[in-house]
C-alpha cells in the first residue's frame, strides 16, 4: 500500500541518519565514546573536511578482516618529511585511549591555523595516527555489558585451546615471550602462539619497518594508571637513551600535571609497573625509533578502564599537553635551525 | 537508639575465572570447586628489593595499596572510600619467619571527595609472608587525623534505615555501566561493594599482586529482616601484573547492634555444604562515642556455625 511504503521510505532515512551518526547535522561529541561505525565514520568526515591536511591510509586487516587505518595529518610536502606515530586501543576495554586519539586529531586539526606552533609542527612532520588498533576486540566489547572488560585480539585460539584472543602488547618480535606473558591461551597476558602472530602487531610491524627512517616518535596509549613508560619491558635491559627518555618523560609529566592537577608517573615499565615484552614500544625503540613511550592515562583504579564519560574532557586534555610536550621536544631536536629561521622570518 | 553498626560480611567461594566471553549467572549459594590458588604471573618476579624503596616503583605501590585494602575495610562506608594519593618513603626487609615487612609513609584521599578534598598522613608496616599456601599480609597502619575527618556516620544511618525495610528489594547489574554512569541512588551501594571487596583483595594480595575493583557485576539485596541488612554483591577485580579480572561473589550483612560498638566479621564459605567458617578476621570498629572493643560474635543461625571468638 501507498502508506506502507512511505513508512517504509521514512523507516530507511531513520537508519541512515543514524548509521551516518548524523555528523553531518551536529558536530562529533568528542565527550562521549563512540562506536568503532561512528569512529569510522568521523575518519571520513576528518579527510572529508580537510583535504589539504588527512588523508587516511589503510596497512593491514584485523583477524575479522577489517581495514586497519589511520590519519596521516600534516602539510603535504613534495620531499619525505619527518614523523610521529600515536595509536590507541591496542586493548580493547581502554576506552579512554581512542577517544584520546580523536580528541588530539581535533585539537591539531582545530589549531594549525591560528596556532603557530602547531602550523610549524604540520610543516615538518607528519601526524600517523591510529584511533582504534584492536578493532575487532574494541566492537567485542562494546557487544554488552559482559564483554566490556574484553583486552584482547579476536582471534581464536589454536591446538587445544578454546579461548580466543592474544594480548596484541605482547606479540610484538621484541624480546617475545622473556617476561610478563603467560602461555595460557585463556589468559589475557598470552602473547600469541608465536611472535607476530596477530596481523594487527604485524600490519604495525609492516608500516614502522617500512617508515623506520621517517618516525622520530612512537606514542602508543592505553588506560590506566597514569603513568608514562619508556623501554624497556625486560628489567634487564636499558634503553641507550633512558637518562634523555626520563628527562622528556618527566617534563611530559609536569605539562599534565600543570593542566588539572593530575600525577602522573615516569619510569620504565619494570620500575614502576611490572615486567613484560613483546610490547609495541619496545620494538619501536628496538628498530631505532628513538622516542618511544607508553601513555596509561586515567584513572588509577577508582573506575580504571571504565572511565565516567564526564572525565573524557579532562583526561584528553591534559594527555594532549604531555603528547604535545614530547612531540615538541623531538620536533625541536630535529629542526632547531628551522624553529630558528621561522621564528626570525616573523620578526621580520 | 539502635544504630547501625555492625557489618558483617560473607565472602563466598572465590571464583578465579577470567573475564567471561559469555554472560554468567553468578551463583547465590557457596558451591563449586575448591579454593582454588590466587593469581601469580607466569615468571616469578624479581623482588630483591630490601632496604630503601623508590616510592614511585611498583614494590612500594603495591604494599600501599595493601594498606590501603585494610585502611578501607575498618573505615570504608557507604559513602567513604579511601583511595592512595602518594606513596613519601618506603623500605623492605626480610624477616626472620620468613617473608618481607614494608614499612611504609603514604597519604590517602576519600575518593568522594576528589583532588579537592584533604590528604590523610598514614604510616603501614605490610608484612606479606612466605608460605607454601598463600596467606594473607599482615597490616598495621596508623593514619593522622583519622577521627578529625567528617564522620558519615549520619549518610550511613540514613541509608541503612532506608533499606532496611522488609519490602525492599534492592536489585542492579552493572555499576558502573559501560559508560561509567552510575544513578546517586547507586552510590552508596558501589562504594559498599568495594568496601566488602578490599576483604577480598586484602587476602589475595602478594607482591605479586595488584588489585582494584573493575565494576560491580551485579547487587541483589537477600531477604532482609528488622535487624539486618543482607547485600550480596558478585563483583569483578582486575589484577595488574596478570591483567586478569576474577569474579567474586559475597555477601555483607549490616546487624544492628545497641551499643556503640561494632564488629566486623568476615566469613567464607566452604566449597560445597552451606556450613560457614570463620576468615579469622574479627576488627572492631569504633564508632560515635562508644570505646573500641572486642566483642565475641555469632553468625547468623541459619548457617549452623559454632560461635566465632577472638
Amino acid at each position: 500500500t501507498m502508506k506502507g511504503s512511505v513508512i517504509s521510505v521514512l523507516v530507511v532515512l531513520a537508519v541512515l541518519d543514524r548509521l551516518a551518526g548524523g555528523l553531518e547535522h551536529r558536530s562529533y561529541d568528542y565527550t562521549k565514546y563512540h562506536t568503532m561505525d561512528e569512529i569510522s565514520a568521523w575518519m571520513n568526515q576528518m579527510e572529508r573536511e580537510n583535504p589539504d591536511m588527512v588523508s587516511s591510509m589503510i596497512y593491514g586487516q584485523t583477524y575479522e578482516n577489517r581495514n586497519i587505518t589511520l590519519l596521516k595529518i600534516g602539510f603535504k610536502s613534495t620531499t619525505p618529511k619527518k614523523a610521529v606515530w600515536m595509536d590507541c586501543g591496542i586493548h580493547a576495554r581502554e576506552w579512554i585511549a581512542p577517544a584520546f586519539c580523536q580528541h588530539f586529531v581535533k585539537e591539531i586539526l582545530g589549531s594549525y591555523k591560528t596556532d603557530s606552533n602547531v602550523n610549524m609542527l604540520f610543516k615538518n612532520l607528519d601526524f600517523y595516527i591510529t584511533p582504534v588498533l584492536n578493532m575487532d576486540g574494541y566492537i567485542y566489547s562494546w557487544r554488552d555489558k559482559t564483554t566490556r572488560l574484553w583486552r584482547k585480539s579476536r582471534s581464536p585460539g589454536t591446538g587445544n585451546c578454546t579461548c580466543f584472543g592474544t594480548d596484541l602488547n605482547r606479540n610484538f618480535y621484541a624480546n617475545w615471550g622473556m617476561v610478563g606473558i603467560s602461555r595460557d591461551c585463556c589468559s589475557d597476558i598470552y602473547n600469541g602462539p608465536t611472535a607476530l602472530s596477530e596481523p594487527e602487531a604485524k600490519a604495525v610491524t609492516d608500516f614502522l619497518g617500512a617508515h623506520q627512517n621517517e618516525v622520530l616518535c612512537y606514542l602508543t596509549i592505553h588506560s590506566y594508571g597514569q603513568l608514562i613508560l619508556i623501554p624497556y619491558g625486560h628489567p634487564n635491559i636499558s634503553a641507550p637513551n633512558y637518562e634523555e627518555l626520563m628527562e622528556v618523560g618527566l617534563a611530559a609529566a609536569k605539562a599534565i600535571k600543570a593542566v588539572h592537577g593530575t600525577s602522573y608517573k615516569v619510569g620504565t615499565a619494570p620500575d614502576i609497573l611490572y615486567a613484560n615484552s613483546g610490547t609495541s614500544r619496545d620494538f619501536a625503540r628496538l628498530i631505532g625509533i628513538p622516542y618511544s613511550f607508553t601513555f596509561e592515562l586515567r584513572d588509577k583504579g577508582n573506575y580504571g578502564f571504565i572511565l565516567p564519560e564526564d572525565q573524557i574532557q579532562p583526561a584528553c586534555e591534559e594527555a594532549y599537553q604531555g603528547a604535545m610536550s614530547i612531540v615538541n621536544y623531538v620536533h625541536d631536536k630535529n629542526f632547531k635551525s628551522a624553529a630558528t629561521t621561522a621564528t626570525l622570518a616573523n620578526v621580520f | 537508639m539502635k544504630t547501625f553498626c555492625s557489618v558483617w560480611l560473607l565472602l563466598s567461594l572465590v571464583e578465579l575465572s577470567p573475564a567471561p566471553p559469555a554472560s554468567q549467572e553468578p551463583p547465590l549459594a557457596c558451591t563449586g570447586a575448591p579454593d582454588p590458588a590466587p593469581p601469580q604471573p607466569e615468571t616469578a618476579e624479581d623482588m630483591a628489593s630490601t632496604g630503601d624503596l623508590e616510592p614511585t616503583h611498583y614494590p612500594a605501590r603495591r604494599a600501599a595499596q595493601v594498606a590501603l585494602h585494610y585502611l578501607n575495610t575498618h573505615h570504608g562506608s557507604p559513602f567513604r572510600v579511601f583511595g592512595l594519593q602518594q606513596v613519601h618513603k618506603a623500605s623492605a626487609e626480610d624477616v626472620a619467619a620468613g617473608g618481607r615487612k614494608y614499612k611504609l609513609d603514604f597519604s590517602v584521599t576519600d575518593w568522594g571527595s576528589g583532588s579537592a578534598g584533604p590528604a590523610l598522613r598514614c604510616s603501614a608496616d605490610v608484612l606479606f609472608p612466605r608460605t607454601e599456601r598463600h596467606s594473607a599480609p599482615k597490616v598495621e597502619l596508623h593514619c593522622e587525623a583519622l577521627q578529625q575527618i567528617n564522620s558519615t556516620a549520619q549518610e550511613d544511618d540514613a541509608f541503612y534505615q532506608k533499606y532496611i525495610s522488609p519490602d525492599s528489594t534492592v536489585s542492579a547489574r552493572d555499576i558502573p555501566d559501560s559508560f561509567g554512569n552510575m544513578s546517586e541512588e547507586m552510590q552508596p551501594f558501589w562504594r559498599l561493594a568495594r568496601v566488602a571487596a578490599s576483604f577480598i583483595m586484602l587476602r589475595e594480595s602478594s607482591e605479586n599482586t595488584e588489585f582494584n575493583m573493575a565494576k560491580v557485576a551485579s547487587i541483589t539485596q537477600q531477604e532482609s529482616s528488622e535487624e539486618q541488612l543482607m547485600l550480596e554483591f558478585v563483583v569483578l577485580l582486575h589484577d595488574f601484573p596478570s591483567q586478569v579480572t576474577h569474579k567474586h561473589t559475597h555477601r555483607l550483612w549490616t546487624l544492628m547492634d545497641t551499643e556503640a560498638v561494632c564488629v566486623l566479621t568476615v566469613c567464607v564459605c566452604s566449597a560445597g555444604d552451606r556450613s560457614v567458617e570463620a576468615a579469622g578476621v574479627l576488627v572492631s570498629r569504633q564508632r560515635r562515642q562508644g570505646p573500641a572493643d572486642r566483642v565475641a560474635a555469632q553468625m547468623p543461625s541459619r548457617h549452623q556455625t559454632p560461635e566465632l571468638t577472638l
